[in-house]
């Protein structure tokens, strides 16, 4: 009696996976009416062994779908089973999941049946049982469906902690390659209505006027892009994440290392490697973005459209900006010594603090917790010897890679670099 | 320098402090009883836990510290570690002998130390509130046992309270023999009698005692758990970094995998 709801899981859970987004942070929903949960954690309940983290009960509510997108599994001309949730079902296994602590919510999609109001109306509808029925003060990540109503995704956002759409592929003219019925505009407009809806919310909460103005997608917006489908350069792709964050000012931008899994000439052949290690510098170089003052244009441009692929983008950019170089611990301002490769944000942070009590030594600086090995060219410290010729770009890196060694450097690349 | 005993306690702790004043003895070896080896040239002194001399020093340290501060010292007691205890102590008599603010100074040993282990803890402690298992009992009570590196249970309390504020749980303390069971309204620390009825070193719940949909739910858990996985971007380093396999007899998705 198992068997059915079994293999719709998993036929159901398989299809949704190739949406990266996991977040569960960000939101601030407590658990005020004595039911059950809370969203304002952030916490990843298990991880896959491919290294990612389960934190939502990430699932399709179904993989039937009108379209024909040529990088998606439940593409409509893909000889894939098919299956579908009811809301009950959705509802029930989230709760059942949530009560055990296996997970921290939800994240709903769903292929497009009918129409897209059709799509959204059931997406709202699990929703608001589990928030009105259940008290469910758990994370809910909704995907917003394209072309849905502004009524329908009001009412969503009413319900959901996040709401993301997914750009699939970094650049227009690569999305109608492989998905000629879609467009960045369907993406932009309905982020541009949440996003203006979330602003609208917030002046009104900030007018003080109602005294209980209701929480509207309190998580925010984010959006997806595969990576390595189509030929689209780093600088590309990062322009782009960097237009919409501050455009929507989204949370997140993921990026997806593209997975074979058809024979489309169009794109890369099932059995090729997924482009881990490019994956990893384009999330590197959001994180520069994000957390550590970089504009994308420092890191990227036309002179350097591509990312390296032997080393970080913050240690590159350091190389090729070596005048900048060495900065002094004791006096430089917070900003610069956020840009030394080998320092991140807690240590740089520290080193403020600490060196008010005294000018700090080498020794200090390592237990602090910075990568010393790395750091220790870019740098001057209490006890720096004099260095009569600073070392140049080449002979720097050559000497940083020797003494570091990549985690990707074992496994099988076949991505080549262009130079 | 003189080596003080102490009961390992968070008030023997304090009180080894306020000893360390008294009797006016500034480089001190402190040592928890537990770990103690006589040595035959030094003539130990050993610190008889004192309520009031405790209180009057964890008045005076969260006086000089911030409140994330003292919370955090507390914190890293938890660890139950040796070398913390020692460092604590350091710490905390830097902080007496130092004007108001000394805690930042992360150029500091003490400071550094009890900021790594507070790290630690906090990791630990993160682990606990994603790590935890519960099932259904056949009489509607959640249950888990657990056995963390640190003593964390004092601080995942509220977080469970708050989550789970209508259904009732047990998270039992495999090592250390206690836990923490919420009975709708309040959190109340429990012994092993609380738990007599079941066998705490087996994880699982022998059938009669679990609720009848507990099988199923902890089945589609694991089917949900390997649906989500992409087979071509397989990488064991990185899932066993996450999920360090001392905790997997306790995840039922990697039941069977150690």
């Amino acid at each position: 009696m198992f068997d059915r709801i079994r293999e719709k899981l998993t036929i159901l859970a398989d299809a949704a996976k190739y949406d990266v987004s996991c977040a569960s942070s960000g939101s601030k929903r407590k658990n005020e009416n004595k039911g059950i949960g809370d969203a304002s954690n952030g916490i990843c309940h298990s991880y896959t062994e491919d290294g990612r983290c389960v934190s939502l009960l990430k699932i399709l509510l179904t993989n039937h779908c009108i379209y024909d997108c040529a990088f998606c599994v439940s593409r409509k001309s893909n000889d894939v089973k098919r299956a579908a949730f009811t809301v009950d079902e959705v509802v029930e296994l989230t709760m059942s999941f949530y009560r055990r602590n296996y997970i921290e919510g939800l994240f709903l999609s769903s292929g497009i049946f009918k129409n897209a109001d059709f799509t959204m109306e059931r997406l709202v509808r699990v929703v608001k049982k589990l928030r009105l029925e259940e008290r469910f003060n758990g994370y809910i990540h909704l995907k917003t469906i394209p072309g849905a109503s502004p009524e329908l995704l009001t009412e969503a956002g009413l319900y959901a902690d996040r709401m993301s759409i997914n750009l699939e592929m970094p650049t227009e003219t690569g999305l109608k390659l492989l998905a000629p019925e879609k467009s960045h505009d369907d993406v932009k407009k309905p982020l541009g209505f949440i996003q203006d809806t979330i602003t609208q919310f917030k002046d009104e909460k900030n007018t003080g006027l109602i005294k209980h103005v209701p929480k509207f997608v309190p998580a925010g917006q984010s959006t997806q892009m595969v990576i390595g489908a189509t030929p689209e350069t780093d600088m590309e792709i990062m322009y782009s994440a960097d237009q919409y964050y501050k455009d929507f000012s989204l949370k997140r931008v993921y990026y997806s290392g593209y997975i074979p899994i058809s024979h489309d000439t169009r794109m890369p052949v099932i059995g090729t490697q997924p482009p881990l290690l490019r994956e990893n510098r384009l999330y590197q170089t959001d994180w520069l973005m994000r957390f550590y003052g970089f504009d994308v244009k420092e890191l990227l441009n036309l002179k350097n459209p591509h990312l390296d692929t032997d080393m970080d983008p913050k240690l590159g950019w350091a190389l090729r900006n070596l005048e900048q170089f060495p900065v002094d611990i004791n006096s430089a301002d917070y900003r610069m010594i956020l840009r030394v490769p080998g320092i991140g944000v807690g240590s740089a942070k520290k080193i403020v603090q600490a060196r008010k009590f005294g000018r700090l030594r080498s020794d200090q600086l390592q237990k602090i917790g910075i990568a010393y090995n790395r750091a220790k060219h870019f740098i001057r410290c209490a006890d720096s010897p004099y260095l009569l010729n600073e070392p140049d770009a080449p002979h720097l890196k050559n000497l940083i890679l020797a003494e570091s060694s990549s985690k990707y450097l074992k496994t099988a690349q076949n991505q080549l670099s262009l130079f | 320098m003189v080596t003080y005993v102490f009961d390992g306690s968070f008030e023997g702790l304090l009180t080894a402090i306020f000893d360390s004043y008294d009797r006016k003895e500034k480089t001190v070896d402190l040592v928890c009883d537990a770990y103690f080896q006589p040595d035959m040239l030094a003539e130990p002194y050993t610190v008889d836990s004192d309520a009031v001399k405790a209180k009057r020093v964890w008045a005076g340290l969260r006086k000089k510290l911030s409140g994330q501060w003292s919370v955090m010292f507390y914190k890293v007691y938890l660890s139950e570690d040796p070398q913390t205890f020692k460092d604590l102590f350091n710490f905390a008599r830097y902080i007496f002998d130092n004007p108001a603010g000394a805690e930042s100074n992360f150029g500091n040993p003490y400071v550094m130390a009890v900021t790594k282990m507070d790290k630690r803890v906090n990791r630990e402690k993160h682990r606990m509130k994603a790590f935890i298992r519960f099932q259904k009992t056949a009489d509607g009570m959640y249950y888990c046992p657990v056995e963390p590196d640190f003593n964390v249970l004092p601080i995942i309390s509220k977080f469970f309270k708050d989550r789970y504020a209508d259904q009732q749980w047990i998270i039992y303390d495999v090592r250390r023999k206690y836990g923490l069971y919420y009975n709708l309204q309040t959190v109340e620390e429990i012994t092993y009698d609380f738990v007599a009825n079941i066998d705490t070193s087996k994880v699982v719940l022998p059938v009669a005692m679990q609720d009848e949909k507990e099988e199923l739910a902890s089945l589609l858990w694991k089917d949900y758990f390997n649906s989500t996985n992409i087979p071509a971007r397989k990488n064991m380093k990185l899932h066993i970094q996450h999920v360090p396999k001392r905790y997997w007899k306790y995840l039922n998705e990697k039941e069977g995998k150690n």
